[in-house]
């Protein structure tokens, strides 16, 4: 297990342990918490306690392009529910979704902080602002051509 | 040495809107025009000004290009020239009159702030520490290690007044001392533990307290935590601090650790920030290098280190206690207080918890003297405050202003007023925890005292501006579903009370509250604010009690005449298209989600009512207005129970 060896294990670094092991994985694999707990020394139903509590991990796989719809006070009132609602229909997926290709995941995030730009997405960490659904939905077949594109 | 600077803003805003590309676009071009000599182009962080990015600004003159594109590069670079010619395409323009403005120093939005910690953001390269260097950068450390001891240092935070800018408003200066007294307890009580070190090391491998301890911490007693999770949404002046000015932060929290007696600093800041947490490695590394961090800094045998430790997404981690848990590896629940964190804090230490701009103040009280700090703001909130100002606002960006300015003023002449003819309706400040405030307080003196007095608070500094558009009862629901799916569920009230005041909530933009609905809020309200735990369920019920202070007239509204007087709430509006005005373009044919628009090219268009979800794609869409919200008089019972509340 390469991904323990930068660690100490001990409880207090369960955390950056699971942000590693979901930055390796994508997300949490259960055979992987298991080991986390086995490494830090707690129980198995702590770790899952941990990472249940965090927003940040997820225990399905998610898609390659992960889609990030900000719900801050400036988005909302500037749209963000309209342009969720878009991304949903386009998608065929509800928010917290992942399409069954394994190409898409919809989520949606508290702020992402470019309140500036309002209302905003991020698509894997870009963010993109100003945007209206039809936009939205724009970036989305781009994103798609790109990939097919590069098939 | 050059004799011009030219500056692209790498903040995230600009970042995503293309700056990075334009950064080297420059670049090239000024190098191809053999300009090298005459004009640096460098990257700095955050301006401040997000909306009008991409922002690329000339100094020493303060020529300030907004919403550049790559295509601008050449011109920008060619203006350089001795017969150049400034670029006036892009130039900012005055939202009230349209007219150009070349300058930052005479646009509203910068000329009447009073920029200190934001002073270096977007002036200095943030990955490069000898650029902060040069603005004097370090010095404060420097001075503090050299001239004054760990008590002088703690006296002149005290007399400064300086305040956590976290939100709550605690005197830095006294927590800090605090914090220090618990330190020196607790190493002289190690120190009359010592003859029982031996019985203590035989029982350590079985209690789970010494057990949880790190190898690397555990022989250290006191820590410095510096507070960057920032997760209330519409608030983004951590995020631009770290960005554009990690230094500072390091600097203030080596500083803090100076004083209050501790080796080992955190800095607890959100995954969803990458940038900022990528400059902060750099900035850290590099202090390393140049001997700021580390051991023996600067020769007088002072140790310091900071980790970074990300956060993993939950809101109620900004409450100290709960971030200190998380960083313990634990779920990111908060503690009764007392005791408070300066006392027994990270692994039962004593742990000083500021926020990221009360430790980027630090440097500039050490510097220029508490006398010089105190000497601005009011009598009881000195310095200045900062605002991420947003909404609806024809100028939304980061602003640092004295306090006591007034709301009109941050509003109307910093922001710009309100864009597209629309009116002021109330600006909400403090995030969630905040309130709404109405037209009738914009003469407010911003400081922590009367804002909380009429019922919001300063919290991590979120304005979000709200026009005629807004419904304050949606906006209430919004806050409050946000709090209640970020309520930890450790206390009774907070995990319950806001699921019941948000199922009320609900019920009245849904169009099926009673009269009795608005006091049983209340009351829950007032039962919640008393009884939660931490500050996150005490807070969560100010958007809710200050917009039926302040609004009564549209909980009225929604509950006795089912009518949404903006037009938001779904269920208590109707569209319409007016056939006098439709053209039959078949624009609104064409996008509507459910297929709820009948109507042949050319020819006036109608709604199939049982169709129609609300969306307002087609009043978003049409250009001629001929889509417009009704208000159905006690007809809207048919669409019931068929709408999504949201």
């Amino acid at each position: 297990m390469n991904i323990f060896s930068s660690y100490s294990g001990k409880r207090a670094k369960v955390i950056p342990i699971l942000q590693k092991v979901q930055l390796d994985f994508g997300y949490l694999p259960e055979d992987a918490m298991k080991k986390v707990a086995e490494f830090c020394g707690i129980t198995e139903s702590e770790v899952f306690g941990i990472a249940s509590f965090y927003t940040q991990f997820r225990f399905v796989p998610l898609g390659k392009k992960q889609i990030a719809v900000c719900r801050g006070t400036a988005c909302h009132v500037k749209g963000a529910p309209r342009i969720l609602g878009e991304l949903e229909k386009v998608l065929g997926i509800k928010e917290g979704e992942t399409t069954r290709d394994l190409e898409y995941t919809l989520s949606s995030v508290a702020c992402i902080g470019c309140c500036g730009l309002a209302p905003c997405i991020t698509i894997n960490k870009d963010v993109h602002g100003r945007l209206t659904p039809n936009v939205a939905a724009g970036l989305l077949s781009r994103k798609k051509q790109q990939i097919t594109n590069s098939e | 040495m050059p004799v011009k600077t030219c500056l692209v803003c790498q903040g995230t805003g600009c970042v995503s809107a293309g700056a990075g590309q334009i950064h080297a676009a420059i670049r090239e071009e000024i190098t191809r025009l053999d300009l090298g000599e005459n004009v640096y182009v460098k990257r700095t962080g955050c301006h401040g000004f997000c909306q009008q990015g991409p922002l690329v600004v000339i100094e020493p003159e303060g020529i300030f290009y907004t919403r550049v594109k790559v295509a601008d590069v050449t011109d920008i670079a060619q203006s350089f020239l001795p017969q150049g010619q400034l670029v006036e395409r892009l130039f900012y323009r005055a939202p009230d009159s349209g007219k150009p403005i070349s300058h930052h120093q005479d646009i509203a939005f910068y000329s009447k702030q009073q920029r200190t910690v934001l002073k270096n953001c977007g002036y200095i390269d943030p990955e490069e520490i000898n650029d902060y260097i040069v603005v004097g950068g370090y010095d404060a450390l420097r001075k503090v290690l050299l001239e004054m001891s760990s008590e002088q240092v703690i006296s002149e935070v005290k007399r400064s007044g300086l305040r956590g800018l976290g939100g709550a408003g605690f005197p830095t200066g006294q927590k800090w001392e605090a914090c220090r007294k618990a330190s020196l307890e607790f190493r002289e009580q190690r120190t009359g533990d010592r003859e029982k070190t031996h019985l203590s090391s035989l029982i350590s491998h079985l209690s789970p307290l010494t057990s949880d301890l790190s190898p690397l911490t555990s022989h250290l007693s006191t820590f410095v935590i510096c507070n960057a999770d920032e997760g209330d949404p519409g608030a983004f002046q951590d995020r631009s601090v770290l960005e554009g000015d990690p230094h500072s932060v390091l600097e203030g929290l080596i500083i803090a650790g100076y004083a209050v007696g501790a080796k080992q600093g955190y800095i607890y800041v959100r995954a969803e920030y990458p940038l900022a947490v990528k400059r902060l490695q750099i900035a850290i590394s590099q202090a390393r290098e140049k001997g700021f961090l580390g051991k023996n800094i600067l020769g007088k045998n002072f140790d310091f280190d900071i980790e970074i430790f990300q956060g993993a997404g939950a809101f109620v981690c900004g409450e100290e206690t709960a971030l200190i848990m998380s960083i313990e590896g634990k779920r990111g629940m908060p503690k009764f207080r007392p005791p408070y964190p300066a006392e027994s804090g990270l692994w039962g230490k004593p742990t000083l918890l500021n926020n990221v701009k009360t430790f980027a103040n630090i440097r500039w009280l050490i510097n220029r003297g508490a006398d010089w700090f105190a000497s601005r703001g009011t009598e009881k909130s000195k310095g200045t405050a900062i605002f991420s100002l947003t909404g609806k606002i024809a100028n939304c960006g980061l602003i640092e202003v004295p306090m006591g300015i007034t709301l009109r003023e941050i509003i109307f002449v910093l922001g710009g007023g309100i864009p597209d003819g629309k009116t002021f309706k109330a600006v909400q400040t403090g995030g969630p925890s905040g309130g709404c405030l109405p037209s009738s307080l914009l003469d407010t003196p911003i400081d922590f005292d009367s804002l909380t007095a009429a019922g919001s608070m300063m919290g991590s500094g979120g304005m979000v501006v709200l026009d005629e558009d807004t419904c304050m009862v949606d906006m209430a629901r919004y806050f409050l579903d946000f709090t209640q799916k970020e309520s930890c569920g450790k206390c009774v009230p907070c995990r319950t009370g806001t699921k019941q005041m948000l199922g009320i909530l609900e019920k009245i933009t849904g169009g099926l509250a009673e009269s009795n609905d608005l006091i049983k809020l209340q009351e829950l309200a007032e039962m919640i604010q008393k009884t939660a735990l931490c500050g996150l369920g005490k807070t969560a019920t100010n958007p809710v009690l200050t917009t039926i202070k302040y609004f009564y007239d549209e909980y009225e509204s929604h509950i006795k005449n089912k009518k949404c007087p903006a037009g938001v709430c779904k269920a208590l509006i109707t569209y319409e298209i007016l056939s006098d005005k439709c053209n039959g373009c078949h624009l609104c044919f064409k996008s509507c989600p459910s297929e709820a628009i009948k109507g042949e090219p050319k020819k006036a268009h109608s709604i199939i009512y049982e169709k129609c979800i609300k969306c307002g794609i087609c009043f978003t869409l049409c250009k001629f207005a001929a889509v417009e919200i009704s208000h159905p008089d006690g007809h809207c019972d048919k669409f019931r129970g068929s709408q999504k509340l949201r």
